[in-house]
């Protein structure tokens, strides 16, 4: 029963600490999808998870938060967008400079605006989203094992959860089953064939950068406004980054990169859980080792040792209509 | 890549548009001071008063620019072989490993200058083992180079964390780094050099590293564009193919320019741990590999461009402290975005003017672009 109990409580803190990286890791989907490499997701939750805590903290209601979060997340891709599609600039560079605006402007605004060294004023109560208890939550929780896993891992979440989960679906729905989707899985693999089709190859990508930016926006407001109560400085924490890698894990899919994401957020919860206890057999796992395990386990997909994953074939190429 | 757009004169085209780049950069940086509620030109003048105001202050702004020329190089050097280095954090951290192994080895045994070339080794052994995997997986894997050197500076972080924590802290001691280095691990400080301008420093860590940077640099130079394998690597940089049909080895030169950007990336950890603070410390890089990406775009990629963005950054960091001091809505972290911005404008939209300025050219005077009567090839 303990054995339950524990892997109850360690599935739940993963299912919490994979919904930011499967938002970012969606994002990043729809953007590499279309052949714009993104590597400013973690700039861009950051600066969602600021502009969120810090319209609710105003304004006292998290939806404005998580419309305050979305628009600066996507005005942020945008500019990815216009120095990537229009300038036809490096996107790796662009990613980059993403980042650090991102890191810089939000610690310095925070301070200016709430003078609480760079962070938001804490969230409390309904300025955060709260968790929902599921129908028959506590009445089912007496059932041995089903009942523990409805009642502690599925149930008692914020919305944004339930929101994500449905977004790996919907995903999945607009980018394999929409025209819309087609088209913009054939701008990342072929623009030119695409272009010849009589379709505007730069608003297509547009289009995918700006579903990156909302998507971002969720990552970023469940970070400040339901896993944390309020912004810190760089709370993001390398997350950005970690997504991109499940997105890579995932070979640009979007059920495998639910499960990416749901793996790496299992590895960190379990070594938050683990920490200075020693395991049956392998004995004292150091923290940082499972700390690094998903960067390892990225280079180690990356160099194809398990399975090839080969990005979109247009991803990082400027497309120039005329040659 | 091809230049998108009008042809441009070469002095334009290497000093006006990176100029204007630079300038809009820094203008919309004071828009952010602007927005902080601060006045952008009392910043820029505390800032310069910062950088330069004493012999002090310049001691320090050559300081942060010695760490900064380093990791510059290291960018500049996989630019031109078609390489984003992305990963210069990591490899400075990993560097500092090796400075530190040889100083806590040698530092009993041996006066400084000759721990100093060990520990110049050392730290560009490490620095390039660090870069070499992700380089080998690019080689021979077609794995990207930009996702694997990302990838290992987090696998850095927590390689250093547990080592900080663990092996290398000595028994009883709670903060985690390494013993104090003895003098035959310390580097002597540069104060004299300032000092025979007439300037007085009471303590600066300014240390002998800077002029180790600056010989770097003309390597680097010498290296780029005056030896056969300088020549290969700018090959391979422009065009692939063009390489590959001049029989150079692809994978070789992808290795070998790695190599030497994580060397030189790692050499950067000389100037903290052995030239300042004297042990190996968690964090000890503070985002210095990342500046190197913004100094590399900045500099063109060139040495003589690299080592003046080096200090440009070298005063914004040192004068960046100041700011903070008089202004208390104005954080360091002001040089996070600048350093973003420059990256974006410089970087990322580098060609963003050039349609505009060529339209200028070509209206004020059409024989600069190549479009006058005689027809000439443009200069």
């Amino acid at each position: 029963m303990e054995v339950v109990t524990f892997f109850a409580q360690v599935f739940d803190s993963t299912i919490r600490l994979s919904i930011p990286l499967l938002f970012a890791c969606l994002a990043g989907l729809f953007s590499e999808r279309a052949g714009v490499f993104d590597i400013g997701l973690e700039g861009k939750m950051l600066a969602a998870a600021f502009a969120g805590a810090a319209m609710a903290a105003v304004y006292g209601n998290p939806w404005l938060g998580l419309m305050a979060a979305i628009v600066v997340s996507t005005a942020f891709a945008l500019v990815h967008g216009f120095a990537s599609i229009t300038n036809r600039g490096n996107q790796i560079v662009s990613g980059v400079a993403i980042n650090f605006i991102a890191a810089g402007a939000t610690v310095i605004l925070g301070q200016a605006w709430f003078m609480q060294g760079g962070r938001t004023p804490s969230l409390t109560g309904d300025q955060r989203f709260t968790a929902i208890t599921l129908p028959f939550a506590s009445e089912l929780r007496g059932v041995p094992i089903i009942g523990e896993i409805y009642s502690v891992v599925l149930s008692g979440h914020s919305i944004l959860v339930y929101i994500a989960f449905f977004m790996v679906f919907f995903s999945w729905w607009v980018l394999f089953r929409t025209r819309f989707g087609l088209r913009l899985r054939a701008v990342g693999e072929n623009p030119a064939a695409v272009d010849t089709a009589g379709i505007s190859v730069a608003w297509l990508r547009y289009r995918a950068v700006i579903c990156t930016g909302i998507l971002c926006g969720f990552a970023g407001a469940y970070l400040s406004m339901s896993i944390g109560a309020g912004f810190v400085k760089d709370m993001t924490a390398g997350r950005g980054f970690i997504a991109l890698a499940a997105l890579i894990f995932a070979k640009w899919r979007p059920g495998p990169a639910m499960l990416a994401c749901l793996l790496f957020g299992f590895l960190d919860a379990i070594s938050i859980r683990l920490q200075g206890t020693p395991l049956p057999m392998v004995g004292r796992v150091p923290a940082q080792f499972l700390q690094a395990l998903p960067y390892v386990l990225t280079v180690v997909l990356l160099a194809g040792f398990i399975g090839r994953a080969i990005p979109p074939r247009a991803g990082g190429v400027p497309y120039v209509k005329e040659r | 890549m091809a230049i998108p757009h009008g042809k441009l004169p070469g002095w334009a085209d290497y000093g006006l548009l990176p100029l204007i780049n630079v300038i809009v950069a820094f203008s919309v940086s004071g828009l952010v001071v602007l927005l902080a509620g601060e006045s952008p030109v009392r910043a820029a003048s505390l800032l310069v008063e910062g950088a330069f105001g004493s012999g002090q202050n310049i001691a320090y702004t050559l300081y942060y620019a010695t760490s900064f020329i380093f990791t510059g190089l290291a960018v500049a050097v996989a630019f031109h072989g078609g390489l984003f280095n992305i990963g210069g954090e990591g490899q400075a951290y990993v560097g500092g490993l090796g400075v530190a192994l040889v100083c806590l080895w040698l530092d009993t045994l041996v006066p400084w200058w000759i721990t100093f070339p060990v520990a110049i080794l050392g730290a560009a052994l490490a620095g390039a083992a660090w870069a070499f995997i992700p380089a080998i997986l690019q080689a021979k894997r077609g794995s990207h180079v930009v996702i694997t050197t990302i990838m290992f500076n987090f696998i850095a972080a927590s390689l250093m964390v547990y080592l900080l924590v663990g092996p290398l802290k000595p028994a009883g001691q709670m903060a985690p780094q390494t013993r104090t280095f003895f003098e035959g691990g310390q580097l002597p400080k540069l104060n004299w050099m300032l000092e025979a301008f007439g300037f007085t420093i009471r303590s600066s860590p300014l240390n002998i590293s800077f002029l180790l940077a600056l010989v770097c640099a003309f390597l680097v130079w010498i290296l780029i564009w005056r030896t056969r394998l300088g020549y290969e690597i700018r090959t391979q940089g422009h065009s692939p193919k063009a390489a590959r049909y001049a029989g150079i080895g692809e994978a070789r030169i992808v290795v070998i320019t790695m190599l030497i950007s994580g060397a030189l990336a790692g050499m950067m950890a000389l100037n903290p741990v052995m030239g300042d603070t004297n042990r190996l410390q968690l964090d000890f890089v503070t985002g210095a590999g990342f500046v190197g990406i913004a100094v590399a775009l900045m500099g063109r990629s060139h040495p003589a461009g690299i080592v003046p963005a080096a200090i440009l950054f070298g005063m914004l960091y040192q004068g960046g402290a100041e700011i903070a001091f008089m202004m208390p809505n104005i954080s360091r972290d002001m040089i996070v975005i600048i350093q973003g911005l420059v990256i974006l404008f410089a970087g990322a939209l580098e060609h963003m003017f050039r349609p505009w300025l060529a339209a200028a050219f070509a209206s004020v005077s059409p024989r600069s672009v190549g479009l006058g009567r005689t027809g000439r090839e443009g200069a």
